[in-house]
């Protein structure tokens, strides 16, 4: 037998097989995961059947949430999950990819470098390192922030957060009181705490995904851009920015997913009170706290209700899902630059 | 080639290991295993005690899970545990779908009041008539220095800001008993948000737990709410002196929580409620709370059951004190020992 032979072979049974039995699995296992959804989305909406039969769409347009007198509707936690979400995401956005543009463009990095020029060591075998070090220890600590349990993030909204707020909250409110958002002052938990928690909760994730497209953006572009004789501000927000606007906005409604179910941080941190107001500073409820407050004593007649909010929260996470999906084709046609 | 390997050496090893976790829970016939869920008002104390009985009887295990007192009521209805556990007892509905093969029997187990607890700068001690808190928690008294408040404190200087009122987000026992007293006292609270597990406040931000409630006044100046007694003692947290229904002022402790224990007589049903006690040295909020049991228990868990309960009414009683809780008056506890001697096998 000549070497060749023994290099090239064709597969041996044993390798068909586990091939085959391989592709299999997968095709399996991607298939429960569909199942899987179908299943919880279909047993919330039986569980839900005889709520949804006996409150019909009122439950989706009265305020009060009464166990006592059994009129249960859920308006002010439909507005308080929205609001919260949106509050979040304006902050988390703008933090977000403020900070993913930060870590693309090498701000840090050169930073150090300049600062090791200054000591002649930038090439210095060890010392030379400490520019990308730098830079990858910034980002990793930025995706830690998505490892924090969301307890932890309730308690620190609690303890640290409000009383850090309040007396700025107050004085807003004392100066400025005729304007709606600030209508009422902040005396304890309430929508701007918990949308500033939450805005934190979901900056890993707009982050590492902004950072990723931008990344991603040709370096042709850049180059093309500084050639015409465009600043760097100007590349960053005319050439860049728009460019990765795509991964950028696929990050975003990855957030705005994560912030409307965001259970534990918010029950803590939003107040719980069945209301509807434009105030930051009021308490409000969400659709998730809601169900995590209600679910542990709950008899079997609230159940049905609550499985009933929960499948209005799934709706509500469907559709936002959605819309995102139908921007994100429309906008991304206009925006991006041009395809390398 | 060698990942299959891998991959089928791990199968192996977890269907052997399987199969010995297997064997493992099939020996050990002896073993008397309790399972029981419920309230989670009493659980430090159930916690305590089993802990305790567990350790001269090695032979027993019991699980007790806090999850809540409906929950506990949906178990026991249910049959998935072998004891329930509710502060808000068993409502005679909940008790007509338990299977009338088995039984139901409630037994008070221990009590305890619920404090109002308070955070307004320079106060340490606050006196508050049924008309004042009653009035805070309806909405109707708004601010520190309402008339009502500054009557009963003379010589105490109020803030001229609005009461941040916080009460219970999630649906608890406390609560019931809370709004149970207050709907007791006050015609308009009846009429208005009325007892239960969580009512529609007409104030208020709404926190999670005894441990959101203690969190948000302790951090929201000029705020009031309310908690169990056993959880502001163990953090320090002020207590009001309230008045009772014989107009004296009374602050919680076990004393006056027994001495409001000892003005209710205990019926057959062994569910009663101290919504408003009279003597004048009764704490206004007490409650007592329940285990659930079945009257009928297959033969080999009946005596551990019935030795574990009694073991919690004579000597776990001592627990009570230190953990916060009333201890239950002499009579009462001899009413339960004979209503668990009627527990049968099956």
């Amino acid at each position: 037998m000549s070497p060749e032979a023994q290099i090239s072979q064709p597969p041996s049974r044993w390798q068909l097989l586990t091939d085959v039995a391989f592709r299999r699995l997968c095709v399996v296992f991607s298939w429960l995961s569909v199942l899987l959804v179908a299943f919880i989305v279909l047993r919330i909406a039986f569980a839900a059947a005889p709520a949804a039969a006996q409150y019909g769409f009122g439950f989706l347009t009265g305020t009060t949430w009464d166990a006592n007198k059994g009129q249960y509707a859920i308006l002010p936690e439909i507005w308080g999950t929205l609001y919260s979400s949106l509050l979040a995401l304006f902050f988390g956005t703008a933090f977000g990819v403020a900070a993913a543009v930060f870590l693309s463009e090498g701000y840090l990095a050169s930073f150090a470098f300049a600062v090791l020029k200054i000591f002649h060591v930038e090439f210095h075998r060890i010392w030379g390192k400490i520019p990308q070090q730098a830079e990858n220890l910034l980002r990793n600590l930025i995706e830690l922030l998505a490892a924090i349990p969301s307890v932890v993030y309730g308690l620190w909204g609690l303890f640290v957060v409000i009383p850090l707020i309040r007396p700025a909250c107050n004085w807003l409110h004392l100066k400025m009181g005729w304007v709606p958002i600030f209508g009422t002052d902040l005396s304890g938990p309430g929508m701007l705490p918990a949308a500033i928690v939450l805005s934190i909760m979901v900056l890993p994730t707009i982050t590492a995904i902004s950072r990723d497209a931008l990344t991603a953006v040709p370096p042709k572009l850049r180059m093309a851009a500084y050639g015409l004789g465009a600043t760097r501000w100007e590349t960053i927000l005319a050439v860049i920015l728009p460019t990765a606007a795509r991964g950028i906005f696929g990050g975003v409604v990855l957030a705005f997913g994560r912030a409307l179910g965001e259970t534990m941080a918010l029950a803590m941190l939003v107040g719980n009170a069945n209301q509807i107001s434009v105030s930051l500073f009021s308490p409000a409820n969400t659709l998730a706290a809601l169900l995590a407050n209600n679910f542990p004593e709950a008899r079997p007649k609230d159940v049905t209700v609550l499985m009933y909010a929960a499948l209005v929260l799934l709706g509500i996470t469907l559709v936002v899902n959605m819309i995102g999906a139908v921007i994100l084709q429309r906008a991304s046609g206009d925006l991006e630059g041009g395809k390398a | 080639m060698k990942t299959a390997k891998c991959i089928g050496i791990a199968l192996a090893a977890m269907v052997a290991l399987s199969l010995i976790s297997c064997g493992g829970t099939g020996g050990g016939a002896s073993e008397v295993k309790l399972q029981g869920a419920g309230a989670s008002f009493p659980a430090p104390l159930y916690s305590k005690w089993f802990k305790s009985y567990g350790e001269t009887h090695p032979n027993v295990e019991i699980d007790y899970q806090s999850v809540g007192s409906g929950s506990g009521v949906k178990s026991f209805i249910d049959k998935t545990v072998d004891f329930g556990a509710s502060d808000a007892a068993m409502t005679p509905e909940e008790i007509s779908r338990v299977d009338p093969a088995l039984g139901v029997q409630l037994l008070p187990m221990t009590a305890g009041s619920i404090v109002i607890t308070f955070n307004v700068a320079d106060v340490k001690e606050l006196k508050l008539s049924r008309k004042a808190y009653a009035g805070i928690f309806l909405g109707t008294v708004k601010k520190w220095n309402d008339p009502l408040i500054k009557k009963e404190n003379p010589g105490v200087k109020f803030p001229d800001s609005p009461i941040n009122v916080v009460v219970r987000a999630d649906s608890s026992g406390t609560t019931f008993v809370f709004t149970q007293h207050l709907s007791a006292i006050s015609p308009d609270f009846a009429k208005g948000p009325g007892a239960s597990k969580m009512p529609n406040w007409p104030v208020g931000t709404r926190s999670k737990g005894n441990e959101g409630v203690t969190a948000s006044v302790k951090t929201t100046p000029n705020s009031i709410g309310y908690i169990e007694y056993g959880y502001a003692k163990s953090q320090n947290m002020p207590m009001a002196v309230l008045e009772n229904k014989s107009g004296a002022y009374v602050a919680a402790s076990m004393a006056s929580g027994q001495a409001a224990l000892a003005s209710a007589q205990l019926p057959d049903n062994m569910i009663v409620w101290v919504a408003d006690p009279e003597p004048k040295d009764a704490y206004p909020i007490v409650t007592y709370t329940w285990l659930l049991v079945y009257k009928k228990y297959d033969k080999s868990k009946l005596p551990v059951l019935q030795d574990l309960l009694k073991y919690g009414l004579t000597d776990g009683q001592k627990d009570a004190e230190p953990l916060g809780y009333i201890p239950m008056p002499a009579p009462v506890v001899d009413k339960v020992k004979a209503a668990i001697d009627t527990l049968a096998a099956s």
